[in-house]
């Protein structure tokens, strides 16, 4: 064992852990319908004896997502599209909220961190606006807006905010003064410090907040999708539960894990990017 | 003195004491440095050394006075005057050549591209880096290393005055002594003007040509200009041989040791210019005498 690497021994234990806990699993789940016996005539009458929706094993899971997969971009109609298509509606909606809020919150974090003024001034708003649930907006944006898309869009906007807001005032607030004195000794205009001296500075921070507020977003478009509907893969969830097709909603709730993993994975990367050391 | 190169006027600071009065670091200190002048000041911590260099690098305002360089007031930081910080101030996502050329192209915005790291590499050259250390991150060079680009990026800048800021207060004692050495190359060959402060009594010795006394705050006054009567190129192993030197340095460390102390807290009177008494040690051809001769001039 020793002679394999940490990381190679790690895999190992997850591929054990992984393989038990679906053994587990399905075999807990085949002993409860074996479990049935012979009938009597008043549970027949019942109809107990019918195979009841219950939770599926792993294997029928594994099936499903098979068959998703193999065609992830069908589209037969407005109740029966592709996992592709509903994941991909999903990732429009977060992307496009989610540039919408860095668009504001950066320039607007960039002057709260460097005026003292106007973080006292804006402060108060954003301690009341910040701990509001997204989906207690959805009414009001419904009504405003009037367009359901628009309104998931909305949400993942005001959701994805703060995080970056906050992290990118903090990052600019807390640049060496050091380094602002070499802009200063160096001339250098208000534009040019604020692009070459304090926003590679506070690039680390102000990516911290980029990467919580996209987990944020990942988070809330699920809860929002159900709500509005049409498509996406938090109404592809409502949906399969109402159909009580339950090895659907499983695939599904995997899919929502790898995808959010992998936007997490991505500003991870740009996260090593901006990174430097002192 | 007001027609020196750089003439610092009756400069005072005073800050709130937090109980509704003013504690007054120094008072009217007034002195002059001439141009390709290597001046340090010596004092003990507190005497108010780091916030004349930021008065004089226009990075803090004083209460009263006036800083004239050229004749022209100085008024907020500029690239006439290059500052090197104690703690070398790179900027550490850049690479070290990076950090240079940052300052050449604020300095020289005409260049081209090409001429910027031309300046930079040669600067760099100067004081000892080359080859793969000008493209690492500062975090993956040594402390020497550090204040090397930091001074490399000062003197390719040119300033009209270079400030430095205990620019070697960070560095072992061996190390210290490579780079003063190589400061020194590099401003031998430049009428360059340098203020700089520091704690170490034998390097201020080594680099310049006056040291500036101060005595302790509060109240500080710059009560001394030593003059340093040992001629150029000086090198660390022949000056102590020179007659001059352990006297100059006795001078400095009585002075450091016990009148620091007796000058300080004196508050002057109104409208009063605390300027530097003039010293100069010089035993050369006074062989004959056992006195060191000592003058005293009040300028």
């Amino acid at each position: 064992m020793d002679l394999l690497s940490e990381n190679k021994r790690a895999a190992i234990w997850s591929i054990a852990l992984l393989v038990v806990g679906l053994l587990v699993w399905e075999f807990s789940i085949t002993a409860q319908t074996l479990n049935t016996g012979e009938l009597t005539e008043y549970e027949l009458l019942t109809g107990a004896g019918t195979a009841k929706a219950g939770v599926p094993p792993p294997s029928e899971v594994l099936v499903k997502a098979w068959q998703e997969l193999s065609n992830p971009f069908y589209d037969a109609g407005p109740n029966d599209k592709g996992i592709g298509i509903q994941i991909g509606y999903s990732i429009y909606r977060v992307l496009t909220g989610y540039f919408l809020a860095a668009i504001i919150a950066i320039p607007l974090g960039f002057l709260i961190g460097m005026s003292s003024l106007a973080y006292k001034a804006l402060n108060p708003f954003i301690q009341v606006l910040r701990p509001i649930s997204p989906l207690a907006w959805m009414p009001l944006a419904l009504f405003i807006i009037q367009d359901s898309e628009a309104s998931a869009i909305f949400v993942i906007f005001i959701c994805s905010i703060w995080p970056m807001l906050l992290n990118t005032a903090f990052g600019v607030a807390g640049v060496r003064e050091d380094w602002v004195n070499v802009a200063r000794t160096h001339e250098l205009g208000a534009f040019k410090t604020a692009f070459t001296v304090v926003l590679p500075a506070a690039a680390p921070t102000i990516v911290t907040g980029m990467r919580i507020s996209i987990g944020i977003a990942w988070l809330v478009i699920v809860a929002a999708e159900m709500l509005v509907g049409g498509t996406g893969i938090g109404y592809y969830v409502w949906n399969e539960w109402n159909n009580l097709d339950l090895t659907s909603v499983i695939f599904s709730i995997l899919m929502i894990g790898v995808v959010g993993m992998l936007l997490d994975a991505a500003f991870g990367l740009l996260q090593r990017r901006v990174a430097y050391t002192e | 003195m007001a027609n020196s190169f750089l003439s610092i006027e009756k400069l005072t600071q005073k800050y709130p004491d937090g109980k509704g009065g003013e504690f007054t670091v120094f008072e009217n200190a007034s002195f002059g440095i001439e141009k390709g002048e290597f001046v340090c000041i010596l004092g003990h911590s507190g005497c108010g050394k780091s916030t004349i260099m930021n008065i004089l690098a226009g990075l803090s305002d004083p209460t009263s006075g006036v800083v004239k360089m050229d004749g022209f007031e100085v008024s907020g930081p500029s690239l006439d005057r290059g500052v090197v910080f104690q703690n070398y101030s790179l900027l550490p996502w850049l690479t070290a050549l990076k950090n240079v050329t940052f300052g050449v192209a604020a300095r020289f915005p005409d260049w081209t591209k090409q001429q910027v790291e031309d300046h930079s590499i040669a600067f760099l050259d100067k004081v000892g880096l080359s080859g793969d250390a000008i493209y690492r991150k500062p975090s993956q060079l040594s402390g020497g290393m550090r204040q090397r680009v930091s001074i490399a990026r000062a003197f390719a800048n040119e300033p009209k005055l270079l400030l430095l800021d205990e620019p070697f207060g960070a560095l072992d004692a061996l190390t210290r002594g490579t780079i003063q050495e190589e400061l020194l190359k590099v401003w031998s060959g430049t009428d360059q003007t340098v203020f700089m402060i520091t704690h170490d009594i034998d390097e201020a010795i080594l680099l310049a040509d006056r040291i500036l006394l101060m005595t302790n705050g509060p109240l500080a006054r710059v009560a001394e200009s030593v003059e340093i009567t040992i001629p150029r190129p000086r090198i660390r192993t022949d000056i102590v041989e020179h007659p001059n030197y352990y006297a100059i340095r006795n001078h400095l460390v009585q002075f450091l040791g016990k009148r620091s102390a007796e000058l300080a807290g004196q508050p002057s009177e109104a409208g009063a210019t605390h300027s530097p008494e003039t010293i100069r040690i010089d035993k050369t051809g006074t062989a004959a005498s056992d006195k060191p001769l000592l003058q005293a001039v009040k300028t």
